[in-house]
């Protein structure tokens, strides 16, 4: 609460862009090209300026975060709606610092790739970018809420922004696939609502909180509830996360909104919006309901080994890229919820750190994917071959996100899908040993569609394909680079990680499983300097 | 072996690559791993079991396709594998082959990149050609390249004292003590391979060095320049003293005691084995003068015997491997986006669409005409009161 608001002034400096551009003056129907081009590049710029602005303030967050410190910092609290103890509080831990980050980093990089994207005249340029900031407003105060109304508001507003993104800019079935999106979102968020409701209730009974009902999460996560209550509370919040993350079998609103989404709006919500599924589990399905969490994590664990393997088999098996990139999606979500529901430090990490990855990851696949298509005028993998030879750069790039995406050992995604398997194989074996094989599925697709895409003989319509222009590099060279940088040296990020994934087991009641086998404990004794 | 299928596609790339990763340093990775892996082998005698069938399997398997091919750099890739067969089979043996798997390791890197090389120089001559039935003769023309192909070729069938002969042999001696009768076995096994790579070898030899010249019309083979020729020249040093510099004096043993522990006491250099292992490979050296050093080799390859048209197709290494993992690869994929279309996703439309029709035969009830409004009320009054009469009743 003291100090200087810096959340919120994050989370601020977007909407006040989003309103700027809103309020560029429109020009009359008669207008010359010219001056529509020049409104259009000031709102471009301007999108792109005060999502460098917000990025800068994330960064002097990060850099002001103290390493081993308090659990939450960043800490403000505005009672909101004093009826129903609703309070506007903000902070983040470690896990919510490096999420807002990645999306922070996305959103200036997804703004430059998508530059050309709502050209279409259909519908204003202005309107796009400014949707894409408060977009960012709303994923910063999702992840920064500590107050779980707070957190809802947030979640469904999200929505709204993300709707008219597929709805208006997006292409093929974009009506289909908002709408798709939209109905199902909202009705895992209704279910998550009644849960919302029952904890405020049951807070109100509860002595713990002086029997005034709260919101507050600091205060909830002490509120002692009876284990058949966990359950049910445990579901409602499930649900919707798990439709968000899209775990199987509620994914398949995602190829559709996916492929029918702009580019740059799909990176949005692959990379980030469904990661607000994942964080959800961790954060509130965790911390809110530990014995429901447990009670129900044999069932995560199943359907997040069907969601990897299945995910994966399917997208082999996809004609169009967006598509494909949309299942390898369904197959990391899986590899995501493993870590968190194995309840090992190694997996909750693993699985935090592969949210962040992931999200470098598919956003520099589907970026480049979406360049590829706007030069082809068509996303399927058929339709390309020889790319290679014609734009270099554009397919090297393409091959090193693609090798990201099936976790080669050098880049950050084999870190954090490593942690995971590590951390689940200590708990779980036949699990880990079924996700492992998620591995080898994942080379079959990626290098199968670069393969297909970019090898082989040069087709005529690819031969006039330009190679990246400087926009497009600079869009796309920040997330290779910390694709790499993470996976050489991916300490930084699991030091901020760490402490907060040991608070969250605490809270669980979970150790990490003592190692079984007799040989292991022979050699701990022989380290120890004991005899066995 | 069963994985091996890869190999011999991997021999498009330029030679000195294939000198290099696919004979020298990463295939061999394997056998240093397994050889790192000696605390699981030695307490897990099944898996030690296991390494030494795969590894016998492997060499068999390996040395009946190089006698097959014409391709010279297919030809020692199956050598390749037929040696990696024999690494492998030494670390599965336990202490007593480690030390020697590692030796033939290093002696395999000397004298199979100088295989290659040769066989890049010959090559390089030839206009790219790699079909041996299109060489011939090319000993006079390419003496250096000979003479190195030469040594590593007495190296790698394990003439004494070439360094084969030093770390191959102790390897079928070695298999004879362990494992019982089942090592007796797979020894001879392993003793029949010493015959099959000394007989694909000198098939080479004499394709490739002796006999008519079968070569294109267009062909004017000439001698490698120096930047080739001096690492062939240092490779066949290797080649000829790497075996016994390793193991005279137990300079690689002792090396390598603090890692994999001491072997128990072996019969020292000239084995039983080791002769009769020469035995074998003098046998395999006659047969194969006999089948193309004594007639001329035709320049079209016949027709052959079956296990000759089945090893020219790889033993059907890709056929087993499309059939039994490509094919019903496809069909579950196909049959996973058929389910996920029509059934996950279908159930979703399925209830959309129940909702969207629910709502439209409902809607169709507000016809905004007061008379059918009317009608219903009076229908549900009549129900109303039919229902409270019954009930008093």
């Amino acid at each position: 609460m003291n100090g200087f608001p810096w959340l919120t002034v994050a989370g601020a400096v977007p909407l006040l862009g989003a309103i700027v551009i809103a309020l560029i003056p429109g020009l009359p129907a008669d207008s010359a090209e010219a001056d529509r081009q020049a409104r259009n590049t000031m709102a471009k710029v301007l999108a792109l300026g005060f999502s460098l602005v917000t990025l800068v303030v994330v960064i002097i967050i990060a850099v002001k975060f103290q390493v081993g410190g308090p659990n939450y910092q960043f800490t403000e609290i505005y009672s909101w709606i004093p009826a129903f103890g609703v309070h506007y509080a903000l902070g983040v831990d470690g896990i919510a610092l490096v999420l807002i980050a990645m999306s922070v980093v996305l959103m200036p990089v997804v703004i430059l790739a998508s530059w050309n994207d709502a050209e279409s005249g259909r519908h204003s340029v202005k309107t796009y970018f400014s949707l894409m900031l408060v977009l960012e407003t709303m994923m910063i105060g999702v992840f920064a809420a500590t107050d779980v109304f707070l957190f809802y508001v947030f979640f469904e507003a999200m929505l709204i922004p993300m709707y008219f993104m597929i709805g208006s800019y997006g292409g093929g079935r974009r009506q289909y696939a908002a709408v798709k999106f939209l109905l199902y979102s909202l009705f895992g968020g209704l279910l998550m609502l009644v849960a919302v409701i029952a904890l405020y209730v049951y807070s109100a009974r509860s002595p713990v909180t002086g029997h005034h009902g709260t919101f507050l999460f600091s205060e909830l996560v002490h509120v002692a509830l009876s284990p058949t209550v966990q359950k049910w509370l445990f579901l409602g919040f499930f649900i919707a996360f798990a439709i968000k993350a899209p775990l199987w079998p509620f994914h398949t609103w995602l190829p559709d909104a996916a492929a029918a989404a702009p580019p740059g709006a799909a990176v949005l919500l692959v990379g980030v919006l469904d990661k607000v599924g994942t964080f959800g589990m961790l954060r509130y399905c965790f911390e809110l309901f530990p014995s429901g969490a447990k009670y129900f994590t044999p069932l995560v664990i199943t359907l997040s080994v069907i969601g990897i393997l299945y995910g994966a088999i399917v997208a082999i098996g996809q004609q169009s890229m967006k598509r494909l990139i949309a299942y390898t999606s369904v197959s990391h979500f899986g590899f995501i919820a493993l870590g968190i529901f194995a309840m090992t430090s190694q997996g909750v990490s693993g699985a935090t750190f592969y949210m962040v990855n992931h999200g470098f990851a598919t956003g520099a696949l589907f970026i480049l994917a979406g360049f590829l298509i706007a030069r082809r005028g068509t996303d399927r993998i058929a339709d390309f071959g020889g790319v290679q030879s014609v734009a270099p750069v554009l397919a090297g790039l393409f091959l090193i996100s693609g090798l990201a995406m099936l976790s080669l050992p050098g880049l950050s995604t084999f870190v954090s899908e490593f942690l995971v398997l590590i951390g689940t194989f200590s708990r779980y074996k036949v699990a880990a040993v079924f996700a492992t094989a998620g591995i080898i599925l994942a080379a079959i697709y990626v290098l199968w569609m670069y393969q297909r895409a970019m090898n082989g003989p040069v087709r005529d319509e690819v031969k006039g394909m330009p190679d990246l222009r400087p926009r497009e590099l600079l869009a796309v060279a920040p997330l290779v680079v910390l694709l790499i940088g993470a996976g050489v040296y991916p300490k930084p990020v699991l030091d901020i990680i760490n402490p907060a994934v040991r608070v969250t087991m605490t809270q669980v009641h979970t150790t990490d499983p003592k190692p079984a086998h007799p040989a292991s404990n022979t050699l701990t004794a022989v380290q120890k300097g004991t005899s066995p | 072996m069963p994985l091996q299928s890869w190999l011999l596609d991997a021999m498009e790339g330029p030679t000195p690559v294939s000198a290099l990763i696919h004979a020298a340093t990463m295939v061999t990775a394997g056998v240093y791993l397994l050889v790192r892996s000696n605390p699981i082998l030695a307490v897990t005698p099944d898996a030690r079991l296991a390494v030494v069938l795969v590894g016998t399997v492997t060499l068999l398997f390996g040395g009946i396709i190089a006698c097959a091919k014409d391709d010279i750099k297919k030809s020692l890739a199956g050598s390749t594998m037929s040696q990696i067969g024999y690494m492998t089979l030494g670390a599965g043996l336990g202490p007593a082959g480690y030390v020697f798997a590692i030796a033939l390791l290093l002696a395999h890197g000397f004298f199979k990149a100088g295989l290659f090389l040769g066989a890049g120089s010959v090559m390089h001559g030839m206009n790219d050609e790699v079909n041996m039935r299109r060489y011939g003769g090319l000993g006079r023309v390419m003496p250096i390249t000979s003479v190195t192909f030469g040594l590593a070729y007495l190296a790698i069938i394990g003439i004494p004292p070439f360094s084969g002969f030093f770390t191959k042999d102790p390897i079928i001696g070695a298999d004879f003590s362990e494992h019982g009768a089942a090592g007796k076995v797979l020894g001879t096994l392993a003793l029949i391979g010493a015959g099959i790579t000394a007989f694909y070898m000198t098939r080479m030899m004499f394709m490739t060095w002796y006999g008519k010249r079968r070569w294109e019309p267009e062909a004017h083979p000439h001698e490698s320049p120096a930047v080739m020729t001096w690492p062939m020249i240092v490779l066949a040093i290797g080649s000829v003293g790497a075996g016994a510099f390793l193991i005279l004096n137990d300079r690689l043993q002792k090396f390598l005691a603090p890692v994999v522990g001491v072997p128990p006491t072996s019969e020292g250099v000239f084995s039983t084995a080791g002769l009769v292992a020469l035995a074998f490979a003098l046998v395999g050296v006659a047969l194969a003068w006999v089948m193309y050093g004594r007639v001329p080799v035709p320049a079209v390859a016949p027709r052959g015997r079956p296990l000759t048209v089945a090893a020219r197709k790889d033993l059907y290494g890709d056929a087993f491997n499309e059939s039994v993992l490509m094919r019903p690869g496809q069909w579950l994929t196909r049959l996973s986006v058929f389910f996920d279309n029509r059934g996950v996703d279908g159930l979703v439309n399925t209830l959309a669409a129940a909702v969207g029709g629910t709502s439209g035969r409902v809607r169709k009830l507000q016809t905004g005409f007061v008379r059918s409004y009317a009608l219903s009320m009076f229908f549900g009054a009549a129900v109303l009161v039919a229902l409270l009469l019954v009930v008093r009743l």
